[in-house]
C-alpha cells in the first residue's frame, strides 16, 4: 500500500531570537548561538563568525541546554548544619551568607591576611579574582594551573614567550607535518579537531605520540605508543639525529635565539654558566661583521653561532657549543633510548627523518617583506612546515618542565616557531618571562599585597621565602621545593593547611574546584583532612567557603556555599589580561552575558566578590566614600581600569576620536557593543606582522598600539634559560640566598639551563619491578572533568569507565570479559572493572578521567553506574611521594614548577573477585538539591 | 506493506570520512538537540539520572578496534545513522505506510501520525538505525534534517543537517549522491567511498570514506639520507659548523 505522503512544513520557525555568547562546557571558549523560544533556551549551535570554533561545536557545547536544565543546580546559599562532609545544609538568604563571609574574613584581613587561602580552580576570570585577592592582602591565591599544565605554560614562556593552546597554535593552513604529543583532548578542543581535519583534508601527515590510541591518535597516520614519562627522551633523541645530520636552521638560530650568547666556562667563577654581559647587563654575542663583542640586539648585528671569546683568562663559549656537546652525545642516540621509550631505534630515526625531510625539503617561502628588531629588512618569510602540539600528557610528570623545554628546543632548532607552517603565537603572546611580573608575597595586615601573586622568577632573590628559607605561601609556590611555580600549587593547599606546614590557616575559600573528589590527588586522604578535628574537637581547617553552580562532591565539605549561576545566566569576560581567545592572525576577547535570567536564588560568583569586596573595604572595590564601587561583574568589566587606557575588554573602548581598539577609557555601552557583535571582539594582525612576532618591528609596534605592552619588547628565544642556572649556582653554594642542603643535589640535577631528561621521581621512590605498570587517565572529548555527568545526554555517552588493559597484560593475568581487577600503587588500592584494549602501550593501563562519582553528588541516583562502577585513579596517587626515611615531605610534583605529577603513577594489577561496587566505596552524601527526574521529554516553546 | 518510489529525483545523503572522524560525538549531541526541538516527537530519555539511562538518539558513534595480523592495532570511530537506502527494507515492511521514502530527494522518513510503534521497521533495518521512542511510542530515525535543509528561516549556509554543520573535524559531508558531479559524489569517487554491508542489497545512499593506510613502514632507503651525519664526532661537527657558517651570506667576512 502507499499512504498519502504527509505534508511537511519544511521551513518551521527555528527560534524567536538568537543570542550569541561564549560556551563554558569546557575550557575551550567557543562562540555559541543560543536559540531562544518563549524566553527559554531551545537549541545551541556554534557561531560561524567566532574565531575559535568557526561555527562547529563539540558534544559538550551542544549539550549545554541540559546543563541549564540539570537538577544538580544549587538553588540558594547554603549553611552547613550537619558534620562537614555529610551534605546536611539549610538554605539561607544572600544577606545572611554575605554577612557570615564578612564576619569570617574581616578579622583575618585586619590581623593576618595570609590566614585566607583563596584558590579558584577552573576559573576564567583570574585577572579579576587575583585582583580581589591582592586587595585582600593574602599571598595565598592561585587557580588550577598547578595541577593542570603549568609545566607547559612556564616552559613555553621561559623558553620562547608562550606555549601551546592559549599562547600558540600550529599554522594549520600551511603546516605539512603535525606531531601531537600526549593527551590534548580539551586544550584546545574544537580548534585541534578542525586543524587535524584541515591537515588530513589536504593529504598532509598527522603523527601521534601517546601511550593510548584513541581520538586524535586514532586518526593519526603514524602512532608512537610511547612509555609514559619518556617523551623528553624521545624528543632529545630526535634532536640528536637532527643535529648530527646538520638538519637545523643555523640562520634562524643565530639571529633569533640565544644560541649565540656566550657562557662563562670558568668553574671557579661566581658567574660560571651565566651569560657574558656588558656593563649595562646586556647579554653579548660576537658580531660576525667585526668579530667583536656586541649587544645581542645591536643595530645590524650578525650574531656568530660558533665564535668563542676570552675575557681576562675566562673562556666564554656560545650556547650553541653546549647544545652540540650535550645532544650529540651517544646518551641520546636512538639505540640508547629505544628500550626506555618503548620505541625502536628504527622508528625514532624514521620520525627524525620525516621531520628533517618536511622541514627542509618542503620549505615554505612567503614573498612578504619584514624588518627585524636589529633594523635588518628581509625580503621573504621562510617557513619549516613542521608543527607540534602538546599539553598535559607530557607536562603532568615530575620531569614535565624539562620535557616541555625539550619540545621547544626541537621546534626552535628546526626554525619552526613563528615561521610559516610551524607554530604561531596568538596575541597578546608572545611575551617573554621578563615582560611578566615577578611573584609578590609581602603581607601587611589591613593592606593589599605588594603586587600580583603569580609571576616569573629570574633567580633566588625572587623567591617567596623568608630569611630562614621558609615558604611564605601556603602552597609553597616559589620556594626552593619548586622555584618556578608560576601558577601556584592548588593540589598542595589542603594538605599543607592540614599539616600546618608552613603555617596554619583560618579560612579556605575555593571556587569551581572539586577538591574532595576528582581534582585532588589522594581523594580519601583529602576528605579526611577536610573533616579532621583537633584536640578541642574543632576542624583543623577551621572554615571553608565554596562557590559552585552545581551539587558537586566539594559542596558537602563547605561550611558556607555561595551558589554560582550557569554560564548562560551570567556576565564574564575572557580578557586579554587573562587567558584570551585569540588566534594567530587576530587578537580577540569575548564576553558571556545572561541570555537567560536565573530562575533561582543564585548569583554569579564574580558579582558576589564585588559585593563581598565592598563589605570588606578592599581597595579597588570601594569608592572614596566607602560605598560599593562595582554593583556587579558587568559594572567591573565595563569600568575597571587596570592601567591607563587598559581595561578588562579591549574592544569598543572610548578613544580620543570615538571608539577605539585596545586602548581607551571606559565605554558605558561596551557590553552592548560586544552583544551586537556576537559576543566577541577581534582585530587582525597586519600581514607584515603575521610571523616572526618576537623579532618583527611591525608586530612589536602593533602590540604597543593595541596595549599588550607599553613599549616594544623584542627578544630572542632562550634555548639556554639562564635563570635556571642561577638556581643551580645557588645550590652549588654561590650567592646570598641559599637552598636547604637536602635540596641542593636535586636542584643541580633538575634545574639544568639546557633541556635534560631524568626518570619520573616515582620510579626512584617505588620499586619499578613490583609496580611494573604505568597508569594514566584521559579526558573524553564529550566530557569536561566532573561536569558532564550531571548532563543527561552526555552521561549516556560516557557513563562508565572501565580500566583499559593492554592485551599483553590481559593475557598474562588471565583476564576475561566482565572481570574486575585489584590495582595497587605504593599509596592505595582500588578494585575496578576492566576491559581489554589492543591499541595501547604494552605496560600501560588507563581510564577516562572523572567519570566516577560519589553517591549523593550531582543529583544522580545512588545506583547510578558512575557511583557504583565508576572510579577514580586519584585514590592511587598521593600528593606526597612515599617517605624515604629522611623525615621530609617530598611533593609528588615537578621540582621546578611544582606541577602535580599525575602521570608518574606506577601500579600493579591482578584479577579480583567482582565486588558489589567499585572499591573504595563511600557512604552517600546527602544531596542539597534532591535527585533528578526519571524521564525527560520536552519541547521548549510547546506546553509540556 | 509500503511501496518505495521507483526512483527519486535526487539522492540526498551523507558522506562520512572514517579517516578523519575522531569519535568526539559532536554530531550525536547536535542531532539530539535539533531533533528534540524539531521534527515530530522529542527524543526522550528514560532513567535520565539513574542506574540505566537510555534515551533516543538518531545518530550514534561506535568505536571498533582492529588488530591486523602484523603491525599496530588501530581504532576506527564509526558514526552510524539511517543510510536512506534506495531499497529500504524498513519502508517495505511498514504495515501502515508510516515509513516512506520521499520521491523528490530520497529521504526516508516516518510519519509519526501513522506510526503504530510496532517496531517491524527496526527489525528489518540491517543497520540498527531506528529507535523506538519509549515515551512517545513512535519510531524515530534520521530525517537528514529535512526541516533544516530546505528551511527558509535559516541562512543559506546553515541549510544542512545539524550533524554536518557541527562536525569539528569536517568528517561529515552532505549533498546529492545522485548527481555524479556533486561535491559529495566527487569525494566518493576520489577517496573510494563504499556502501555499508552491500550484501544486504539495500543500496544505501550514504557512503563511507575508508581510513587511509596507517603506520606504513617507511622506506629506509629513501629516508636514510636525511640523517646522514655531517661528522663523526663533536669536534668534527664543530668544524662542519664553522665551515657551514662561513658559507652563509656574509660568512666570508
Amino acid at each position: 500500500m502507499t499512504a498519502p505522503t504527509p505534508k511537511l512544513d519544511l521551513s518551521p520557525k527555528v527560534s524567536d531570537e538568537v543570542r550569541k555568547t561564549t560556551c563554558y562546557m569546557c575550557a575551550c571558549r567557543c562562540g555559541i548561538n543560543v536559540h531562544m523560544k518563549d524566553g527559554k533556551v531551545a537549541y545551541i549551535e556554534g557561531n560561524r563568525d567566532h574565531p575559535v570554533n568557526r561555527g562547529v561545536l563539540c558534544a559538550k557545547g551542544s549539550a549545554g541546554i541540559m546543563q541549564v536544565n540539570a537538577p544538580s543546580r544549587l538553588r540558594a546559599p547554603l549553611k552547613r548544619v550537619g558534620p562537614r562532609g555529610s551534605g546536611e545544609f539549610e538554605e539561607i538568604s544572600w544577606d545572611e551568607a554575605l554577612q557570615i563571609a564578612t564576619d569570617w574574613l574581616k578579622p583575618i584581613r585586619d590581623t593576618a591576611p595570609e590566614k585566607l587561602a583563596f584558590f579558584t580552580g577552573r576559573d576564567q576570570s583570574q585577572s579579576f579574582t587575583s585582583f580581589w585577592a591582592q586587595g585582600f592582602g593574602t599571598p595565598n591565591y592561585a587557580a588550577h594551573g598547578g595541577f593542570c599544565s603549568v609545566n607547559m605554560a612556564a616552559a613555553g614562556i621561559y623558553t620562547m614567550g608562550g606555549a601551546f593552546w592559549e599562547f600558540g597554535q600550529p599554522d594549520w593552513d600551511l603546516t605539512k607535518l603535525f606531531v601531537l604529543f600526549g593527551v590534548a583532548e580539551d586544550h584546545d578542543s574544537n580548534p585541534i579537531k578542525m586543524g587535524i581535519g584541515k591537515v588530513k583534508g589536504r593529504g598532509d601527515k598527522v603523527i601521534g605520540v601517546n601511550p593510548i590510541r584513541t581520538g586524535y591518535n586514532a586518526v593519526a597516520d603514524d602512532w608512537y605508543g610511547i612509555t609514559p614519562g619518556t617523551d623528553g627522551l624521545l624528543i632529545l633523541a630526535l634532536v640528536h639525529c637532527l643535529l648530527k645530520a646538520g638538519r637545523i636552521d643555523l640562520t634562524y638560530l643565530a639571529r633569533f635565539t640565544n644560541a649565540s650568547c656566550l657562557v662563562n666556562e670558568d668553574p671557579n667563577s661566581p658567574q660560571n654558566g651565566l651569560l657574558l654581559r656588558d656593563e649595562e647587563g646586556i647579554p653579548q654575542v660576537i658580531d660576525r661583521r667585526t668579530g667583536k663583542l656586541a649587544a645581542w640586539d645591536g643595530a645590524g648585528v650578525e650574531p656568530d653561532l660558533s665564535a668563542t671569546h676570552t675575557v681576562g683568562d675566562i673562556t666564554h663559549r656560545p650556547v650553541f657549543h653546549h647544545i652540540a656537546e650535550r645532544y650529540l652525545a651517544d646518551d641520546y642516540a636512538p639505540e640508547a633510548v629505544a628500550e626506555r621509550t618503548g620505541i625502536s631505534a628504527q622508528r625514532i630515526r624514521a620520525l627524525a627523518a620525516e621531520i628533517a625531510r618536511t622541514a627542509f625539503d618542503e620549505e615554505i617561502v612567503l614573498d612578504r617583506e619584514w624588518t627585524d628588531f636589529r633594523g635588518v629588512t628581509h625580503k621573504t618569510m621562510v617557513g619549516r612546515p613542521v608543527s607540534f602540539h602538546a599539553m598535559r600528557g607530557i607536562s603532568a610528570h615530575s620531569n614535565g618542565f624539562q620535557t616541555c623545554r625539550s619540545l621547544h628546543l626541537l621546534q626552535i632548532l628546526l626554525g619552526a616557531v613563528e615561521t610559516p607552517g610551524g607554530m604561531r603565537f596568538k596575541p597578546p603572546y608572545p611575551k617573554p618571562a621578563t615582560a611578566h611580573p615577578k611573584p609578590h608575597c609581602k603581607v601587611t595586615p589591613g593592606q593589599p599585597l605588594d603586587g600580583p601573586h603569580l609571576g616569573f622568577v629570574h633567580g633566588p632573590e625572587d623567591l617567596c621565602i623568608d630569611e630562614n628559607g621558609t615558604p611564605k605561601r601556603i602552597d609553597k609556590a616559589f620556594s626552593w621545593e619548586n622555584p618556578m611555580s608560576s601558577h601556584g600549587l592548588m593540589h598542595m593547599v589542603i594538605s599543607n593547611a592540614h599539616a600546618g606546614d608552613p603555617y596554619k590557616i583560618d579560612t579556605l575559600f575555593m571556587y569551581m574546584a572539586n577538591m574532595s573528589w576528582n581534582s585532588s590527588m589522594n581523594t580519601s586522604g583529602t576528605m579526611k583532612m577536610l573533616t579532621d578535628t583537633d584536640e578541642n574537637g574543632d576542624y583543623v581547617i577551621p572554615r571553608i567557603i565554596y562557590s559552585d553552580a552545581y551539587s558537586s562532591e566539594m559542596v558537602a565539605y563547605a561550611d558556607l556555599v555561595l551558589p554560582d549561576t550557569t554560564y548562560l545566566e551570567r556576565h564574564d569576560c575572557i580578557s586579554l589580561l587573562d587567558r584570551p581567545i585569540c588566534e594567530a592572525d587576530a587578537v580577540a576577547d569575548a564576553i558571556r552575558w545572561p541570555v537567560i535570567e536565573p530562575d533561582r536564588d543564585v548569583r554569579g560568583f564574580q558579582s558576589v566578590l564585588c559585593d563581598l569586596g565592598a563589605r570588606l573595604g578592599l581597595p579597588g572595590f570601594v569608592n572614596e566614600d566607602g560605598s560599593q564601587k562595582y554593583q556587579d561583574y558587568a559594572d567591573y568589566i565595563t569600568n575597571h581600569i587596570r592601567r591607563p587606557g587598559i581595561g578588562p575588554l579591549a574592544g569598543w573602548r572610548t578613544g580620543e576620536d570615538g571608539l577605539s581598539d585596545g586602548r581607551g577609557t571606559a565605554n558605558p555601552d561596551q557590553l552592548q557593543a560586544y552583544i551586537d557583535n556576537g559576543g566577541f571582539w577581534m582585530a587582525h594582525v597586519p600581514d607584515e606582522a603575521a610571523f616572526y612576532k618576537p623579532f618583527n618591528r611591525a608586530y612589536q609596534d602593533w602590540a604597543v598600539q593595541m596595549g599588550f605592552y607599553d613599549s616594544p619588547q623584542p627578544y630572542i628565544f632562550q634555548l639556554y634559560v639562564e635563570p635556571m642556572r642561577r638556581f643551580q649556582l645557588a645550590a652549588e653554594g654561590e650567592g646570598r640566598v641559599q637552598p636547604p642542603d637536602h635540596l641542593r643535589g636535586r636542584i643541580i640535577a633538575t634545574m639544568d639551563p639546557l633541556p635534560v631528561w631524568y626518570p619520573p621521581f616515582e620510579d626512584g621512590h617505588v620499586d619499578p619491578e613490583e609496580y611494573d605498570v604505568h597508569a594514566l587517565t584521559q579526558r573524553p572529548m564529550a566530557m569536561y572533568h566532573s561536569w558532564g555527568t550531571q548532563n543527561a545526554w552526555l552521561r549516556q555517552i560516557h557513563g562508565r569507565n572501565p580500566l583499559y588493559v593492554p592485551t599483553k597484560i590481559w593475557k598474562e593475568k588471565g583476564f576475561r570479559p566482565g572481570d574486575w581487577a585489584r590495582v595497587t600503587s605504593a599509596h592505595g588500592e582500588i578494585t575496578v572493572p576492566v576491559m581489554e584494549m589492543q591499541a595501547l602501550n604494552d605496560n600501560t593501563v588507563w581510564t577516562w578521567n572523572a567519570i566516577g562519582k560519589r553517591k549523593g553528588a550531582w543529583a544522580l541516583q545512588n545506583d547510578a553506574p558512575e557511583a557504583t562502577k565508576g572510579f577514580l585513579l586519584n585514590h592511587l596517587i598521593h600528593e606526597l611521594l612515599p617517605p624515604k626515611g629522611d623525615g621530609l615531605r617530598w611533593a609528588n610534583s615537578d621540582p621546578i614548577t611544582g606541577q602535580a605529577a599525575w602521570f608518574d603513577l606506577r601500579v600493579k594489577i591482578e584479577r579480583a573477585a567482582a565486588p558489589a561496587e567499585a572499591q573504595p566505596a563511600y557512604p552517600p552524601i546527602q544531596s542539597p538539591v534532591g535527585q533528578g527526574p526519571a524521564n525527560l521529554a520536552w519541547k521548549v516553546g510547546e506546553k509540556s | 506493506m509500503t511501496e518505495l518510489p521507483a526512483s527519486t529525483e535526487r539522492k540526498l545523503g551523507l558522506v562520512i570520512d572514517l579517516d578523519t572522524c575522531v569519535g568526539c560525538h559532536a554530531c550525536v549531541v547536535s542531532c539530539k538537540g535539533w531533533n528534540t526541538e524539531n521534527y515530530g516527537a522529542p527524543l526522550s530519555d528514560q532513567d535520565a539520572y539513574g542506574s540505566n539511562p537510555s534515551g533516543t538518539f538518531l545518530n550514534r558513534v561506535h568505536s571498533y578496534e582492529i588488530k591486523p595480523d602484523q603491525g599496530v592495532a588501530k581504532l576506527v570511530h564509526f558514526p552510524k545513522s539511517c543510510l536512506h537506502c534506495e531499497d529500504a527494507p524498513c519502508v517495505t515492511v511498514c504495515p501502515t505506510g508510516a515509513s516512506y521514502k520521499r520521491s523528490e530527494d530520497g529521504i526516508v522518513l516516518v510519519n509519526e501520525d501513522a506510526c503504530i510503534g510496532c517496531g517491524l521497521c527496526a527489525w528489518a533495518c540491517p543497520y540498527g538505525a531506528r529507535e523506538l521512542d519509549a515515551t512517545e511510542g513512535v519510531m524515530k530515525k534520521c530525517t537528514l534534517c529535512v526541516d533544516r535543509i530546505y528551511n527558509e528561516n535559516l541562512p543559506e549556509e546553515d541549510r544542512q543537517p545539524a550533524c554536518v554543520r557541527t562536525c569539528p573535524a569536517g568528517a561529515r559531508h552532505f549533498g546529492d549522491l545522485g548527481d555524479p558531479n556533486s561535491e559529495v559524489s566527487q569525494l566518493v569517487e576520489k577517496r573510494g567511498g563504499f556502501d555499508l554491508m552491500p550484501e544486504q542489497g539495500t543500496r544505501p545512499v550514504n557512503k563511507y570514506l575508508p581510513p587511509r593506510p596507517k603506520d606504513v613502514e617507511p622506506e629506509i632507503d629513501i629516508l636514510a639520507p636525511y640523517l646522514e651525519p655531517v661528522a663523526d664526532d663533536t669536534k668534527g661537527w664543530l668544524g662542519w659548523l664553522d665551515k657551514t657558517l662561513s658559507a652563509l651570506p656574509g660568512g666570508d667576512r
